[in-house]
């Protein structure tokens, strides 16, 4: 097939003069596979046309309140100290970016005038640098004027370590320029195709200058505004009290056109997610609940006759099992896992992919996750152009146990497999978490008919997921053989989560196991696809290194994902949330109104 | 008597400062992170968590933060919450209204139901009144609060839709309105917790009033030919009251803890509440804090327990 003749017929699906489903169809006419047809249209930048807005008031205000319950309270509203998605929601509510990310991955403005695109001259086509444009007349809650200035001002307090931002990530390796009042330039060291991070999003929230300029530095803690704040979003601040309760009221002054549609604004914090989803699925006290991690049949049972629904946004989330490809057991130099050892028996790439054999997805999503998880073979699942089609995954007890016979682990007098005088025994460790100990349960009982024996562990969450540096158990230290964890993917880019198994970021002692690569994986094909990947600037051949980076984790068995995690809240049958697997839940918040 | 008081302040002070001690301790010695959420987050790059680890003292040796905390208390600063970056005085003052008020009431109700019952069933044991007043108070503390709190919300909430289930600490509304809202969301776990306290109560109180009632001097008091309530108010219950008193008085702190769960189950934004976030989150001062707090408490209704001995039987002050 000629390749400008593939082109023309994106283009014809792109401008809507051929349907998605025609397009497949002739694809598959042409010998192609139906999922390597979609894959090419994904490549082709079909996902990310804009998608309209839904919003239909016509008018602003009128809406009555609007009360969200978030199970979790946020604790702080500076969105520069965010250490959590909580916290990034509630200084959400108040401070807004420049974009925020839509359900299909793509930019949405909001204190920007345009997107930029190498067409309007916003992107450079070298990929080092991008140039933003503020929407004309905005106005901070005060009445102050919102400029570029605050912009290049939100960088500089970032980046000052004295301010310990949390944002510093994002910001640190940039710099921003004021071309005028209402343009900001910021400049990249090296070509960057993912240029969309700082004062994008939730993370990307701008908070005014004015107000925090005296605040820079070792005072950070002491700004009023930090509790207090004064933002550009839809609702002005009323009150806050951590951990429980933010009241906003409608800001009559915004600059989005008949928004927002909602008079007062209540997040309410604290509780359980079971009881949150009753609060409004059932009763209706409240109109939204935020992440409800609940069993899907309970769902189910608190949705007949009630007043809300579950609602899913899909994202890159995934449930993953994690293989240690260094020895747990053994000490080198006051160093467990370290990286001058190899793992005894994960060495053979057999044991490796006789366990992925093993893990029933099917019988995990049945069981566990419901309509809030989907099975794959992907550790990366998500955006759609960046999910490789080339993987699959089974579940077969007998494979998995013809796999071992050949590679040489018999099973012994007790029913458990050797070789070598190594026995097939595995340390495998997660969160205390109800459906994580249940798919425990159930990879389990699968080794144990192949003949592996699985000790289980779990360790409360709040330690798994530190980065102490004194405690044994965390999940970056992997003093064990399997561990089972999500990741969570913060934008619709996989730079950031891939990056993290380059082997340069191996967690040692020497980097007091602050590296993010902790089942040390290190292999020169990752690295390589990562780095090319890193900068490239053409969407279609970066997209490829990302695939290919993927399948090499799948061919290697770095990782058994387990479950595409969606995001699950719940709303009222009247309220039109707008929700984005890429975005914060309040992060389209103006966008939302109430069907009567 | 004032020095009696007196006696047993200076006692309360080295006590504290144990308490404070051992609890600081506890606390830095325990697992966890206050910045653990930054570890899975691949926007934050890991020398943030470091070096905010290192700017808030954590990595200082123990001795030297137990000081720091210790005189920095003394200056009244009570240090500053690590996830909120709020002074922990302000998240203690905002949650304490909410704590007072509902446990406050359900205190009052345990007291308003368990001294008649107890008192009248004591007056006529194993009546059928007795009997009945046993089976309950038998049943209302097997029940925990956390069951019953549920239940309440499936019954009153869910099936009848007569009262909320989420507590608002800040109620949008004025006057009468507001009043009556107010009322109304403390129904339910004052019921909770009220009707828990009172069960037990309910059985000390009549266990109390059974040793003293049978006593000669009271038999006595009935041949002076004295009525039946100026026995039993007069002369039965003073007596019984001490070891009630005790009771009520060390109870208190305890259900300061107690309403941990209540206030979990109906979003009551407490102290108890903050606690449990606080101690998810690692957020080491306010978990000091609060647990001092609690300390501190249990000291000082320690110290009322005493005083109110004093002032029921002489005696003992003068010991």
């Amino acid at each position: 097939m000629l390749d400008a003749e593939l082109r023309t017929m994106v283009d014809e699906v792109k401008d809507g003069r051929m349907d998605r489903r025609a397009f497949v169809q002739r694809m598959i006419g042409l010998g192609l596979t139906a999922p390597m047809a979609t894959q090419i249209l994904a490549i082709g930048g079909v996902a990310m046309a804009q998608s309209p807005s839904a919003y239909k008031p016509a008018k602003r205000g009128g809406g009555g309140p609007l009360k969200l319950l978030w199970w979790q309270g946020p604790t702080l509203l500076n969105p520069h100290f965010a250490t959590g998605t909580k916290e990034q929601d509630g200084s959400r509510l108040f401070h807004e970016p420049l974009a925020s990310w839509n359900a299909d991955g793509n930019l949405s403005p909001v204190l920007a005038a345009e997107i930029p695109s190498i067409q309007n001259g916003g992107l450079a086509a070298d990929g080092k640098s991008v140039t933003w444009k503020l929407k004309p007349g905005v106005k901070w809650h005060d009445g102050k004027p919102f400029t570029a200035d605050d912009v290049v001002f939100n960088w500089e307090y970032a980046t000052d370590p004295a301010t310990s931002t949390t944002s510093i990530g994002i910001y640190r390796d940039i710099t921003v320029e004021k071309v005028d009042d209402l343009t900001v330039r910021i400049l990249f060291k090296q070509p960057t195709p993912f240029w969309a991070d700082a004062f994008v999003g939730a993370t990307g929230a701008i908070i005014p200058k004015h107000l925090f300029a005296d605040y820079k530095g070792a005072r950070s803690r002491e700004a009023p505004a930090n509790l207090k704040p004064v933002g550009t979003g839809p609702y002005k601040f009323v009150e806050f009290r951590p951990g429980d309760l933010i009241r906003g009221e409608i800001n009559l002054d915004y600059h989005m056109p008949n928004r927002p549609y909602f008079d007062t604004l209540e997040m309410k914090g604290g509780g359980d997610a079971v009881s949150a989803a009753r609060a409004v699925i059932q009763t209706g006290e409240y109109d939204f609940a935020w992440n409800i991690q609940v069993e899907d049949d309970v769902l189910l049972r608190l949705e007949k006759g009630g007043k809300g629904k579950a609602i899913y946004a899909v994202g890159g989330d995934t449930e993953f099992i994690a293989l240690n490809f260094t020895d747990p057991n053994t000490e080198v130099d006051g160093e467990r896992s370290s990286i001058k050892t190899s793992h005894p028996l994960f060495s053979d790439p057999a044991v490796r992919q006789a366990l992925a054999l093993l893990v029933d997805r099917d019988a995990i999503k049945k069981v566990i996750y419901g309509r809030a998880g989907r099975t794959t073979a992907n550790f990366l699942n998500g955006p759609e152009k960046f999910v490789s089609k080339n993987t699959t995954w089974e579940f077969n007890i007998e494979k998995a146990a013809r796999l071992l016979d050949e590679a040489g682990w018999k099973p012994g007098a007790d029913g458990i497999r050797a070789k070598d005088g190594k026995k097939l025994k595995l340390l495998y460790q997660t969160s205390i978490n109800g459906p994580r100990q249940k798919t425990q349960a159930i990879v389990k009982q699968a080794c144990q008919k192949a003949g592996i024996e699985v000790e289980l562990k779990s360790v409360v969450a709040s330690v798994f997921f530190s980065s102490d540096v004194g405690n044994p158990d965390t999940f970056l230290k992997f003093y064990a053989d399997m561990e089972m964890l999500q990741i969570p993917m913060t934008q619709p880019d996989p730079a950031q989560l891939m990056r993290r198994f380059h082997s340069r970021y191996v967690a040692t002692k020497e980097n007091k196991w602050q590296g993010q690569n902790f089942p040390r994986y290190r292999n020169p094909d990752y690295d390589a696809a990562i780095d090319a990947a890193d900068n490239e600037v053409d969407p279609l051949r970066r997209a490829a290194f990302y695939i290919k980076a993927n399948d090499v984790l799948w061919r290697d068995t770095v990782f058994i994902p387990v479950m595409h995690r969606l995001k699950v809240e719940a709303s009222s049958n009247t309220l039109r949330p707008v929700i984005s697997g890429w975005a914060n839940e309040t992060d389209n918040l103006h966008d939302w109104y109430r069907e009567v | 008597m004032s020095q009696y008081v007196l006696r047993r302040l200076l006692i309360a002070a080295p006590s504290l400062l144990g308490i404070s001690l051992v609890l600081f301790v506890v606390l830095a010695l325990a697992p966890g992170d206050p910045f653990a959420e930054l570890a899975t987050n691949p926007n934050v790059p890991p020398e943030v968590g470091l070096a905010l680890r290192a700017r808030f003292g954590l990595d200082d040796p123990i001795y030297l933060r137990y000081l720091h905390w210790l005189l920095a208390m003394a200056h009244g600063d009570w240090g500053f919450s690590f996830v909120s970056r709020v002074d922990v005085d302000t998240l203690i003052l905002q949650r304490l209204p909410a704590t007072l008020y509902v446990i406050g009431s359900a205190q009052v109700l345990a007291l308003l139901i368990a001294i008649p019952v107890g008192v009248y069933a004591a007056m006529r044991p194993y009546s059928i009144f007795d009997q009945v007043a046993n089976t309950l108070a038998f049943i209302g503390f097997s029940l925990p609060t956390f069951f019953t709190g549920i239940l309440f919300i499936l019954v009153f909430s869910v099936t009848l839709d007569w009262l909320p289930f989420v507590y608002t600490s800040d109620i949008n509304a004025t006057g009468a309105r507001w009043l009556v809202e107010q009322v109304r969301q403390a129904i339910m776990p004052v019921m909770v917790l009220g009707l828990f306290q009172a069960a037990s109560m309910t059985r000390f109180v009549r266990a109390a009033m059974l040793d003293v009632i049978r006593l000669d001097y009271v038999t006595t008091a009935r041949a002076k030919g004295l009525g039946q309530v100026r026995v039993i108010i007069k002369h039965v219950m003073r007596n019984a009251m001490i070891p009630v008193v005790t009771l009520i008085a060390l109870q208190m702190p305890a259900v300061f803890g107690g309403a941990i769960v209540t206030e979990q189950i109906f979003r009551i934004p407490g102290i108890g509440s903050l606690l449990i976030s606080s101690i998810l989150a690692n957020d080491t001062p306010v978990v000091m804090a609060v647990t001092f707090v609690f300390a501190c408490l249990v000291v000082l209704f320690n110290l009322v327990a005493d005083v109110l001995y004093g002032w029921l039987d002489p005696r003992i002050s003068l010991r």
